[in-house]
């Protein structure tokens, strides 16, 4: 479903992705993790070229990223995309959130969107929100909203980029829930988080990334009771006493956290 | 010797202030002022906005032209661009009614500047905003039509109404090609009468006050029906 081969990408002179090979099947629930500024989450821009790749091939869902002539609009449909800051549209309201792309790209009619959208905002527990407008939702809801308006255009592909991470700790659960929800369904997913609890519960694979290279695949009970590389084992270390990690995350990359804060 | 200040010039001239000739005449005063501020100022809109998009195309066949007229309209003075439509558009086109070459000249230096707020309120929209319009599949055409212009549009009120009242106080300038706008009444009234300048003139200043300030209290009243919190 999405073939990495031999994957670069430089921002200038920093080497944030650094021969990247992976190959996710179809159904597969892809766990991404590493500490700050390692590179996973421009590695999963990259799965819809929200980061175009600087060398090596990507192929998504049968179509190659490295080839000029591949519609990157028709690909993006495909995959759904949920950020950190949720990006929900503040001059519409939750329902038109969702209802716009599957107007005005799959060209359904305004009457049939809605009674999809109903019914996915039903699924993630919002059907009385309808029509409030997002800056009205607690952080939570608005995330939730996300996935409904991901899932609007009835993706083959589901990508997280760390979508729990800008949530007060009570709004995490009901997000998650969600998640596993869409991952019990057979949904290919890519997610890029922090949540192990999550990872140890719906993964079937854990990625660990450190410096733009992917130093570990495991199964999750692979991954967390015998971690191989000393870098995954003393990031699992820090992840257990939140005081170090803190510390140690004081390198924060630059590059999503600005962007992704404006 | 009259008394220090004597309004009745005004009241004697009130119509013609107003309304100059017309209905037996062109349209001419207030009335005129107001219908080149206004046409100008619906045109500028588009013509601004049509410019400012240009300016920012992905290709740079588009955009270089564009930059090049923006910079130099701006790099001139207004009297300027309306001398050289006074001139050009007849040559060009024939004809020309002298409103409209005025109408013309404040167009497209206001287009000029208003270009410039349009795209400072294109790059205020985060990124995010267009990343999540991409993301679900979404064109560049219609990430700007549905996402970015609607929330952008309202972010640049403030600075739109700044220079529509700029371009009320701008049309006083057609007096010099002959428009009998308010201005150039005011001056024909007081070369007629010769002897009251400062009524005269005290006059149109207060018009021209009247008008501008309903113009900002207008928007501000429009600002915040249309305002909606922001995300943070």
């Amino acid at each position: 479903m999405i073939i990495f081969q031999g994957v670069h990408k430089w921002f200038k002179d920093l080497h944030v992705l650094n021969d990247i090979n992976l190959h996710i099947t179809s159904g597969e629930v892809l766990v991404v993790c590493g500490p700050s500024g390692s590179g996973k989450s421009t590695l999963i821009r990259t799965i819809n070229e929200l980061e175009p790749i600087s060398d090596g091939k990507l192929i998504v869902d049968g179509m190659d990223l490295s080839d000029k002539s591949t519609d990157i609009n028709k690909l993006r449909a495909e995959i759904g995309f949920v950020f950190q800051q949720f990006n929900l549209y503040p001059h519409l309201s939750v329902i038109r959130n969702i209802t716009l792309a599957p107007t005005k790209i799959r060209k359904m009619s305004k009457k049939d969107a809605e009674d999809e959208a109903m019914l996915l905002l039903t699924r993630v527990g919002l059907a009385d929100k309808r029509n409030a407008y997002p800056t009205q939702l607690s952080g939570g809801q608005q995330q939730r909203v996300a996935i409904a308006r991901a899932l609007a255009m009835k993706p083959r592909i589901m990508l997280f980029d760390e979508p729990t991470s800008a949530l007060d700790p009570e709004m995490i659960g009901e997000v998650l829930e969600v998640m596993k929800d869409l991952a019990r369904s057979g949904m290919t997913m890519v997610v890029v988080t922090h949540e192990m609890g999550f990872a140890r519960e719906v993964a079937h694979r854990v990625a660990f990334m450190a410096d733009g290279i992917i130093l570990e695949k495991a199964a999750p009970e692979e991954f967390f009771l015998r971690p191989q590389h000393p870098r995954a084992q003393q990031f699992l270390r820090q992840l257990l006493t939140p005081m170090q990690a803190e510390s140690n995350g004081s390198n924060f990359s630059h590059h999503h956290t600005k962007e992704d804060v404006k | 010797m009259e008394h220090f200040l004597d309004f009745s010039v005004i009241s004697d001239n009130f119509t013609y202030f107003m309304i100059g000739r017309f209905p037996h005449g062109p349209l001419g005063g207030v009335g005129l002022t107001m219908y080149l501020a206004v046409v100008a100022c619906i045109l500028s809109f588009f013509g601004g906005l049509i410019l400012g998009l240009l300016s920012i195309s992905r290709f740079y066949f588009v955009r270089y032209p564009a930059l090049a007229f923006i910079n130099l309209v701006r790099g001139m003075p207004l009297l300027m661009v309306i001398f050289w439509m006074y001139f050009l558009m007849p040559a060009l086109f024939g004809k020309v009614a002298e409103n409209n070459t005025v109408i013309m000249a404040l167009t497209l230096f206001t287009s000029a500047y208003m270009s410039r707020i349009v795209v400072a309120g294109i790059e205020g929209i985060p990124k995010g905003q267009t990343e999540a319009a991409v993301s679900t599949g979404l064109a560049p055409w219609q990430v700007m039509l549905y996402i970015v212009l609607p929330q952008g549009l309202r972010n640049m009120i403030p600075s739109f109404v700044n220079q529509f009242v700029s371009l009320i106080k701008d049309t006083s300038l057609a007096f010099i090609v002959g428009v009998s706008e308010l201005t150039h009444v005011a001056t024909q009234i007081n070369n007629r009468t010769m002897a009251f300048p400062t009524e005269i003139f005290m006059f149109i200043a207060l018009v021209y006050f009247i008008i501008c300030y309903a113009f900002t209290s207008l928007s501000r009243w429009l600002e915040g029906r249309l305002s909606w919190s922001k995300v943070t």
